[in-house]
């Protein structure tokens, strides 16, 4: 598998009523053909901004892509002038959110915007945009998919909206597909449906998916790859088995023992103390050892580095050598 | 600056506003007059600087008259719904009918002109705009998971009105109550101007250039200063207005 | 003195809608029959999908709203029989906890009024006293006393959620119903409120109606669990039978969806399609009927009772 998409040492920082808000504080990884890479953690860890950051779609001001390297396939997104990333956007790199709602233009019928979609990347006539918007309707497994291409979004269910932007987004074919909390507003046996959706798609159209999300569950069901993020870097990557199985970092290992499980017991939830730091005062050293209960003698100093600790395992921990300071 | 004027009145007029030297008549400004005088020999800075008094006193009055029945027929009207506010909307709405300063006319009209009754009129002239906002308002915070707690914990209405809904109501109310001064000025001044307000001699900007009327060939002066006088209020406090709005919505949203 | 803290019978809530040009008057039927109990110092749960009713049964208990019919007897009372006056002093007994932290506390007063009103209230403190004890209930919440004169604005998440807790406790409730209390929150601040909600529990002795759409959290913290399916409840029964061996169609399903957090077990198979119906009209039957793996052909025209098993479990379904 090739690499699609590589992220070198990216920063995007915000202003903040003066104040620098590190948002994104040096983060690396990669996208491979085909996979899904899980981009999890808490609010305000920076998972947002990344995907956001990938697309050039960080409001300025007062945010701001301060220094790294986005490589896409063999261009590199940052330097690629507004028009040329446009034509990335949507047609190469497409991105469903949260609230369909929100992304859908509540006064055009589905089907219409489906085809103004579809004209403007593919180049088809009227007729042939809206046929090929049906047949990606009935692709997302909408049943009566002509009815809903006639429907306006707010006449459809939130489960049915998703659907709805996922066969827009995909309609162009996209390498990527970004997906930013897809299924959190959604209830349970309809996130069920729309992530067996996601997986099929993905086979069936060999689309690599950027997911970000808070829910392990999604991450456990849908990932091959995995990266935690605290604080607005990267704290632990690893494929899924290993880092559910054998997650290392203190952050990962206490997210994973908070969570209640719906499939199990647990007499107790494990408790990270105290909250998550202020982005434009981060912590020297570590970000993390405020709250960490196996800090030792480096972690307020020295910044820990990405270190493999396994097959493409890796963790920025000092308990794990965590490296010199580059 | 306005009230500052309004409150120092008499020690900063020259002369006495209502007392004119006949042989002084419609002079354009000069070193002794600086704004001139009017067709009584009476000085117009003096006139216009206890005119603010008048007006600062018309425009409180007024608005506060109908800040507090606005604000409470607001209050109940959006609180308890149903009938209560169909029937006080339904007035307001009545009363929004009556095309912009026909309703001050009509109200003055019924009580006859004069100073007290000119404040009433453009009082309830702007009951309703009050009352909309604040049933807006409330309508929007009643729905509020902190409402639903005070009625938890057991507090009676007025304790939920007065304690929970009207405080967090104050920012949009208080932006209504400095554009409405400005309104009301404009009102006030207008009913003035047609004999219906504030009577002569009282020194009061309207009135003044309803008196100035005849001469505004001759003397325009007489008619310019008082016009500039409201025009230059009514923008301030608009202006007044605006800001505070800009630096208490983002509050608002959150 | 009843074991029973809580029982509700046959409550019924059904909101008036007008819609469309023509003004047609439809009822959405938001609770339409519940029956349940809640024992001394147990937490039942209370767990369902969005628009299922199961925020309006809580808010029915609390006689926030006003409901359509049924009985909900506390400690022996019937509630549902009282007015306004009668029922005033009794709110102490009974107390909620909301879902959002920052619209369930009001941002005009400080801690210290907010947890020290519903005292004031019910005659509990004098205003001497208020902050001393106000102080001691931050306390048991995991707050520092000097927090007292802060308004809500400068705490976080978790910790308007702790304040919000420390209302509901001000009274010395009995019952405390928690509204979703952890669904605005991050899993590792939601773990802190669950933990400190068991503790409180214990130490205060209270029961707990939990509400969330969460299946794991209602099954860390909840000893009976009670299922809710467009307006009625499906099935109830102890967390341990419940989630071991759901017997409901719709549990299973619900049960099923829930992702889970083992990447070897991928689950493929999806039980429930489709979207819930309108709870305007809702399906003749069993309202589960036109989703239902099993349905049989008296599942669309005779509703299923609600009722106890020799087991003590409850559920609604022809299969039983």
């Amino acid at each position: 598998m090739g690499t699609l998409l590589r992220v070198d040492d990216l920063h995007t920082h915000f202003l903040s009523a003066g104040k620098v808000v590190k948002a994104l504080d040096g983060i690396s990884f990669e996208i491979r053909e085909g996979e899904v890479f899980g981009v999890v953690g808490e609010t305000g860890c920076g998972k947002s901004v990344t995907a956001l950051s990938i697309l050039r779609l960080i409001p300025f001001p007062p945010g701001r892509i301060v220094s790294g390297a986005i490589r896409f396939r063999e261009t590199e997104l940052l330097a690629l002038p507004p028009d040329r990333m446009r034509a990335v956007r949507g047609k190469e790199i497409s991105m469903i959110f949260q609230e369909p709602m929100t992304s859908l233009n509540p006064v055009f019928r589905v089907g219409e915007q489906m085809r103004e979609v579809i004209m403007l990347h593919q180049g088809l006539g009227k007729s042939e945009a809206l046929e090929a918007a049906v047949r990606m309707l009935e692709r997302v497994r909408i049943p009566e998919a002509r009815k809903v291409a006639g429907q306006y979004p707010h006449q459809l269910s939130g489960g049915m909206r998703q659907r709805v932007m996922i066969a827009l987004e995909l309609s162009c074919r996209p390498a990527l597909l970004i997906a930013d909390e897809p299924t959190t507003a959604l209830d349970v046996t309809i996130q069920a449906q729309i992530l067996k959706l996601l997986n099929e798609l993905k086979r069936e159209m060999g689309t690599s998916i950027l997911l970000i999300t808070h829910d392990l569950g999604v991450v456990a069901q849908m990932c091959d790859r995995v990266a935690v993020m605290y604080a607005g870097s990267i704290v632990e990557e690893a494929g899924v088995a290993a880092i559910f199985e054998n997650p290392r970092h203190p952050y990962t290992q206490g997210l994973w023992g908070a969570i209640p499980l719906a499939h199990d017991e647990k007499p107790t939830l494990a408790v990270i103390p105290g909250a998550v730091p202020d982005l434009s005062r981060l912590p020297e050293g570590c970000k993390f050892h405020p709250r960490c209960g196996r800090r030792f003698a480096p972690c307020d100093r020295i910044r820990p580095q990405m270190t493999a600790v396994g097959d493409g395992h890796r963790v920025a921990c000092h308990l794990y050598g965590g490296g010199e300071p580059s | 600056m306005f009230v500052l004027v309004a409150l120092l009145a008499p020690l900063l007029a020259p002369y006495d506003p209502n007392e004119g030297e006949l042989g002084q008549r419609l002079k354009p400004p000069s070193a002794e007059h600086w704004l001139g005088t009017d067709a009584l020999g009476r000085d117009i800075l003096s006139r216009v600087i206890y005119g603010a008094q008048v007006s600062l006193q018309i425009q409180l009055v007024a608005v506060l008259i109908a800040l507090v029945l606005g604000t409470l027929l607001g209050m109940f009207g959006g609180y308890y719904g149903g009938v209560t506010d169909n029937l006080i909307m339904r007035f307001m709405d009545i009363l929004l009918a009556f095309p912009g300063i026909f309703l001050a006319i009509a109200i003055i009209a019924v009580l006859g002109p004069g100073l007290l009754n000119l404040m009433l009129a453009a009082g309830i002239y702007s009951v309703p705009q009050f009352a909309r906002i604040v049933r807006g308002s409330i309508l929007s915070l009643k729905e509020k998971e902190f409402v639903e707690a005070a009625r938890a914990a057991g507090e009676s209405d007025a304790a939920i009105l007065f304690r929970y809904l009207l405080p967090n109501s104050m920012a949009p109310i208080i932006i209504q109550t400095t554009l409405r001064m400005a309104t009301v000025l404009l009102t006030a001044s207008g009913l003035s101007f047609l004999g219906l307000g504030v009577q002569p001699p009282r020194a009061e900007w309207g009135a003044m250039l309803s008196t100035a009327r005849p001469y505004l060939i001759t003397a325009p002066h007489v008619a310019t200063f008082p016009g500039l006088a409201i025009m230059l209020v009514v923008m301030g406090f608009n202006l007044f207005g605006d800001g505070l709005r800009d630096s208490l919505d983002p509050r608002l949203k959150d | 003195m009843s074991a029973l803290l809580l029982e509700v019978e046959g409550l019924t809530k059904h909101f008036a809608v007008t819609r469309g040009m023509a003004r047609e008057k439809v009822f959405v039927r938001a609770v339409d029959g519940v029956d349940f109990a809640i024992a001394r110092g147990e937490t039942l749960g209370l767990v369902g999908e969005s628009g299922c009713g199961k925020t309006t049964v809580g808010r029915l208990i609390l006689r926030l709203i006003e409901p359509t019919g049924g009985a909900v007897r506390f400690d022996g009372r019937e509630l549902t029989a009282l007015d306004r006056k009668r029922l005033q002093p009794l709110r102490r007994s009974f107390q909620i906890i909301f879902q959002d932290p920052f619209a369930s506390l009001n941002p005009r007063m400080t801690v210290s009024e907010i947890v020290g009103r519903p005292m004031e209230i019910h005659g509990l403190t004098r205003r001497a006293e208020r902050d001393e004890k106000v102080g001691e209930l931050l306390a048991a919440v995991g707050l520092r006393r000097e927090q007292l004169a802060r308004y809500p604005h400068e705490f976080s998440g978790g910790q308007r959620q702790r304040i919000g807790i420390a209302r509901a406790l001000a009274t010395r409730p009995q019952l405390v119903v928690a509204d979703e209390p952890t669904s605005a929150l991050d899993v590792s601040v939601q773990a802190q409120i669950l933990n400190l909600m068991k503790d409180l529990q214990g130490r205060f002795g209270l029961t707990y109606l939990f509400i969330s759409h969460n299946i794991g959290v209602i099954r860390h913290i909840s000893d009976r669990v009670a299922v809710m399916y467009l307006g009625k409840i499906v099935e109830m029964a102890g967390k341990g039978a419940l989630f071991s061996k759901p017997l409901h169609p719709y549990t299973q399903a619900l049960l099923a969806a829930v992702p889970s957090l083992d990447p070897r077990r991928r689950q493929e198979e999806v039980l429930l399609e489709g979207d819930v119906p309108s709870p305007v009209n809702p399906p003749p039957g069993c309202r589960f009927h036109t989703r239902c793996r099993f349905a049989l052909p008296r599942c669309s025209r005779e509703e299923p009772e609600f009722r106890p098993r020799a087991d003590g479990r409850w559920v609604a379904c022809h299969l039983y």
